[in-house]
């Protein structure tokens, strides 16, 4: 049973876990970036379309990462090199990302491929109750694992992490010490919508091998929420959503086995706790030193006179 | 001695602004330049133009004699020009070698820690300073602040340093110490670039002048042709200066007093500890300190933006500090404060309703739930003649007046009201001398009206010349009071860097 | 060579004026190769668009019925705008609100019109200020994000929604559709020139014209406007910041749950399923496009009321998706966004520079 549910966890999180990196890429280099939602589902999409056609996973995941990069790159603009608004910007993003995949998904509804299959780790899996839920997944699940470590790493082992950081906390001090602002701000926004993608590859390939419109069901909100619940920091992301997929995996666990609580009372259960998390992690950031990134939001003007 | 830089007919503007104008000027090698002017005089751009984070619209600039053409910031540090900013270039988040090595060129993207962390230590050690490289910034001193964005242009070698009036935030002392590295610096043959308005220090090290004056370079003058006397006429030229006169009025009456105040930050530490304040009817009471030492903590008390987490605030004798009575006591308090821009005015609205922003729920200005729109306006049209605001077309959204304008309006609403304490935090900082002391006159004038004020400065000049007693602050303490008529600039230094206590005046 | 960018020194009126008709007309062109992309003739779909929604007594009659909602939406957004407050919870708002109205619709029992339709009109506005009232208390008491809080709670709107049309509320002679029973004549609106036009939207008018009235005139209004302006002034000049975040939201969401009355009231007479197809996400772009103007808001709404209508056309005639209307008003938002730029700045080219 507790096996069942952690695999279930794991597998309910994961895209929720690339949405939330990607987003924590966005933010870390001050850009806050509400268009998750749509670029999951430009992911989804892409993916599909792209295994779709290719009959290659591999390429459908490579897929999504481009689109999505792709369209990551119209936040991008509007956002550094424009100094457009970041929450209307994002906002549109969710919103032409709905419209776009619902008008060129619609020849793909119905459509079958055969998506992601599980690929046991010799040994390992063979571990009592996380065996199975941490090294009997599929590869996507496997990426993700190390995607958290890479972007540790990079974050605080490397030069181009620390100039990113920079970014989001205070740019001129980055532009004093000769970081290109505009170029690193740019190229975070569209890796880490890139990233977002594969999260949404995640659904149309791994979670249910098909396209549906509106597939993504506010899981990037949930990753934009977990992101301050993370605070900022990529470990912790994994914590938080696994957290969201263990209450998805037993919302569904409890309708599998019939209760008499509503379907709908029981959906609302993940953005009901994400809006707990979100208060608490919110509450916990007031005191002592934020984590959060000091110029997040604010566009950057050289010329700007204080 | 040949020119490292020289730069020639520099022109920059700024929506509305001519901030420099036909700017030419030079540094050589192994020379500590001088620039002075005071604020608004376009000091800082010039700089700002030197680092390329500013385009100049017009204008030469040549390195070793090259024409060169900076664009960005890399630019810059590529030509060896490097700048501590007034507004320091650091992340407080992060560590004290994190800081430091976004600075440093070449290093690899995986890096080895420990190697690049003995080349700054070594540099550190090379100076005799005292840094903990893996504290993070926020919870050193202002003054070790400064420290790091000079360690951040020695590690790169730079060539040219410029110094964005750097002894603000510095006792006399500390200011001492730092000059003594800068002739170091300058006897290795490095250029540096001096900014300041602070006289004297000009005269202690400057090897030339150039005076700017709202944007105009006016001349150049080398260390045996100017005197602290001939510095300030070029400065000041034929600008109107306000006269005021201080008459000593102060009574023995207390209106303000605060006994064992405490206020904690954001991150958990005291701010105010334990901190005692008297202030006294028709007084001047000056607060020395060096900044970041609590002096934005008691204002911020005394506004009502803060509570305090211990300690009473007593207000002629009755202790006001958790009743009703403290809010509207506390709302009768007068205020300037320190950065107008960011919490003195609403910048998108007019100069009337900026006027009416602590009254508007006033009889005089509302009539049930309504505006009344013409008493708003006559208010308005009153006090821009009695203060002479420069206020542009009716309805103009205030941001776009000069900051001697907006302070006048801050300065119109806190004191029509005839309040009974002012709390002035850093009220002239920004200005031009002509806006300066006009903020003084009306500092003095209500002082002869009875009126207490709470006059929080970094200059000590500043200081010794409005105050009728001094008190000087250090860790959210109170040091002691000195008398600006018996005390020397090195008494108070001691009590600013927490070295001598001070007595009672 | 290297481009370089310079704040302008007041940007003109006119520029601020051309530039929202300007985007849409260029996001109506970039979705003209969506538009092609997928099969149809862009010039052709446009044209269904305006005949279908002005081209006649009817369609203009419709576009009026779709403005409608729009209105009180937007309207409640954009009062948050003022204090830069960001409501994203009309769509919630707007459910929660035709719920309310419902459940007084449905179980009251009450026979009075006027009565009846007060007492809906108080509990949509009650029930939808309540719920944005959660965000706005939580923003006011501990900072917490409300873009985050208000768009989570559309979704649990949404479900609750569900949750009563698919149970407990469910019409039992409907057929086990996700509807409830009819509401009485007693609480519906009146209907105009044999359309379905209501007097929901003279309802809307007026209220634009109360809302212009509080931010303009009233203490109340200009409090709100220094807040927005700078909120750290106005706590310094005594203002309550708190207390007034919470207000205001509680009223944006009040009025964007007024919008979920005159639904239920004034058109569909019934709680369902689906009851805004995403009126509340539209109204965040018509407070955005219209800045800060309730007669703003009035004009973008038909605007928008425009796009709706014609985006039903295309999927009835050419079988899009309605969700293409969301691509559209991203687009719209993108080059609004864009084209802000270009009021404010201009460009320069530098010469020279070794670096980027």
């Amino acid at each position: 049973m507790l096996e069942i549910l952690l695999d279930a966890t794991v597998r309910a999180g994961t895209p929720i876990l690339f949405a939330t990196l990607g987003a924590i890429i966005n933010e870390r280099a001050g850009i806050i970036n509400l268009g998750i939602e749509g670029l999951m589902l430009i992911g989804a999409l892409a993916g599909f379309a792209g295994t779709h056609a290719s009959g290659s996973l591999l390429v459908g995941v490579l897929a999504a990462f481009i689109v999505t990069f792709l369209a990551g790159s119209i936040h991008a603009v509007i956002t550094v090199q424009l100094r457009g608004n970041q929450i209307v910007s994002g906002l549109a993003m969710t919103m032409f990302g709905i419209g776009i995949t619902a008008l060129f998904g619609k020849g793909m509804v119905g459509q079958t491929i055969a998506g992601f299959e599980r690929v046991a780790i010799p040994l390992l899996s063979d571990l009592p109750v996380v065996g199975k839920a941490v090294f009997n997944q599929n590869l996507l699940i496997y990426f993700s694992f190390l995607l958290v470590f890479i972007i540790w790493f990079f974050f605080y082992r490397t030069r181009w992490g620390l100039a990113v950081r920079t970014l989001g906390e205070n740019p001129a001090a980055a532009d004093t010490c000769g970081v290109p602002v505009n170029l690193y701000k740019f190229l975070a926004v569209t890796v880490g919508s890139g990233i977002v993608g594969i999260g949404g590859a995640y659904l149309s390939l791994a979670s249910t091998p098909m396209w549906i419109e509106n597939m993504s069901a506010g899981r990037g909100w949930i990753a934009v929420a977990l992101v301050i619940f993370a605070g900022w920091s990529s470990p912790k992301a994994m914590l938080g959503a696994y957290l969201f997929g263990g209450i998805t995996a037993m919302q569904l666990r409890f309708q599998a086995m019939g209760t008499t609580v509503s379907a709908h009372i029981l959906q609302m259960l993940p953005y009901f706790f994400t809006i707990v998390v979100l208060v608490v992690s919110t509450m916990r950031l007031q005191k002592g030193a934020s984590q959060q990134p000091e110029s997040l939001g604010l566009p950057y003007d050289r010329e700007d006179r204080k | 001695m040949a020119d490292f830089l020289r730069i020639e007919h520099i022109r920059k503007t700024f929506p509305g602004v001519v901030a420099l104008d036909d700017v030419s000027f030079s540094v050589a090698s192994g020379e500590i330049h001088t620039l002075l002017g005071e604020n608004g005089a376009g000091k800082s751009t010039l700089m700002n133009v030197l680092t390329g984070l500013y385009h100049p619209d017009r204008g030469e600039i040549r390195i070793d004699g090259e024409k060169i053409s900076l664009t960005s910031p890399r630019d810059s540090l590529a030509y060896g020009i490097g700048m501590v900013h007034q507004h320091f270039m650091l992340v407080p988040a992060h560590s004290v070698f994190e800081n430091i090595l976004l600075a440093l060129d070449n290093v690899p993207n995986l890096f080895n820690r420990k190697k690049y962390q003995t080349k700054v230590q070594n540099l550190i050690d090379e100076f005799g300073l005292e840094l903990d490289l893996d504290m993070p910034v926020w919870k050193l001193s202002i003054g070790a602040q400064q420290w790091i964005e000079l360690i951040k242009l020695l590690m790169r070698d730079c060539r040219l340093l410029i110094l964005d009036e750097p002894t603000a935030v510095l006792t006399p002392q500390e200011a001492d110490r730092l000059f003594a590295v800068l002739e170091r610096l300058k006897n290795q043959g490095k250029s540096i670039i001096f900014i300041s308005h602070k006289m004297r220090e000009v005269m202690q090290i400057s090897d030339r002048v150039t005076i700017l004056k709202k944007g105009h370079s006016i001349t150049s003058l080398k260390r045996d042709e100017f005197d602290e006397n001939k510095l300030a006429s070029l400065m000041i030229g034929d600008d109107k200066i306000p006269q005021w006169q201080k008459n000593l009025q102060m009574s023995d009456e207390i209106v303000l007093e605060i006994q064992q105040l405490s206020v904690r930050n954001d991150r958990g530490l005291a701010d105010l500890d334990s901190f005692d304040l008297e202030l006294k009817k028709g007084e001047i009471l000056g607060i020395a300190g060096v900044a970041g030492n609590g002096q934005k903590a008691l204002a911020e008390v005394l506004t009502g933006l803060k509570t305090a987490s211990q300690g009473r605030i007593m207000a002629k004798g009755q202790d006001i500090t958790s009743s009703d009575a403290k809010k509207s006591y506390i709302a009768g308090i007068a205020h300037i404060p320190e950065d107008r821009k960011s919490i003195g005015i609403a910048p998108d609205m007019s100069v009337d309703d900026n006027l009416i922003m602590k009254s508007f729920k006033n009889g005089a200005f509302s009539r049930w739930i309504f505006q009344d729109k013409k008493a708003i306006r006559r208010n308005a049209n009153e006090k821009i003649e009695q203060f002479a605001i420069k206020s542009g077309p009716d309805g103009t959204p205030i941001r776009y007046l000069s900051g001697g304008n907006i302070q006048k309006v801050i300065i119109a609403r806190e004191l029509s009201e005839k309040p009974a304490v002012l709390v002035a935090l850093y009220p002239t900082r920004g200005l031009d001398i002509g806006s300066a002391e006009y903020v003084h006159k009306v500092i003095a004038d209500g002082a002869d009206q009875g009126m207490g004020t709470i006059l929080i400065a970094e200059d000590l000049d500043e200081l010794l010349k409005l105050s009728d007693r001094i008190a000087v602050m250090f860790r959210g303490q109170l040091v002691g009071y000195v008398d600006p008529r018996n005390t020397t600039r090195e008494e108070i230094g001691l009590m600013m860097s927490g070295e001598k206590q001070g007595g009672a005046v | 060579m290297k481009l370089v960018t310079e704040r302008r020194e007041i940007s003109s009126p006119l520029l601020r004026f051309l530039t929202p008709i300007g985007s849409i007309a260029v996001a109506l062109f970039v979705a003209g190769f969506l538009l092609l992309a997928s099969g149809v003739d862009p010039l052709a779909a446009y044209k269904d668009i305006i005949v279908e929604s002005l081209g006649s007594m009817y369609g203009l009659s419709e576009t009026l019925v779709k403005t409608t909602p729009l209105i009180f939406a937007g309207l409640g957004v954009s009062l948050a705008f003022r204090m830069q407050i960001w409501n994203i919870g009309a769509e919630g708002q707007i459910y929660i609100g035709a719920m309310a109205a419902s459940g007084v619709a449905l179980f009251s029992g009450i026979d009075n019109h006027w009565l009846m339709l007060l007492l809906m009109f108080t509990a949509a506005f009650i029930a939808g200020g309540s719920w944005a009232g959660v965000a706005g208390f939580l923003r006011a008491r501990w900072q917490v994000n409300e873009v985050i809080v208000t768009l989570l709670m559309n979704y649990i709107a949404i479900l609750f929604v569900d949750y009563l049309v698919y149970g407990p509320w469910k019409d039992p002679k409907g057929f086990n559709f996700p509807l409830t029973a009819q509401f009485t004549d007693s609480a519906r609106l009146a209907e105009y020139f044999d359309t379905r036009l209501h007097s929901g939207f003279f309802l809307a008018l007026f209220v634009a014209l109360v809302l212009y009235l509080f931010m303009e005139r009233t203490v109340w209004g200009y409090q709100i406007k220094v807040i927005g302006s700078n909120p750290k002034a106005a706590q310094y000049a005594g203002m309550k910041t708190g207390t007034t975040i919470f207000m205001v939201l509680f009223l944006s969401g009040a009025i964007a749950g007024v919008a979920g009355f005159s639904e239920v009231a004034g058109l569909q007479h019934r709680l369902q399923h689906g009851i805004s197809p995403g009126y509340g996400y539209t109204a965040i772009i018509i407070a955005w496009l219209a800045k800060r103007s309730a007669i703003g808001v009035v004009i973008v709404s038909f605007l928008m009321g425009v796009l709706l209508v014609g985006g039903d056309s295309l999927q009835i005639y050419w079988q899009l998706p309605i969700a293409l209307v969301y691509a559209f008003q991203g687009l719209i938002l993108f080059f609004l966004l864009a084209s802000d730029f270009f009021v404010q700045y201009r460009i320069k080219l530098v010469k020279g520079g070794k670096y980027a």
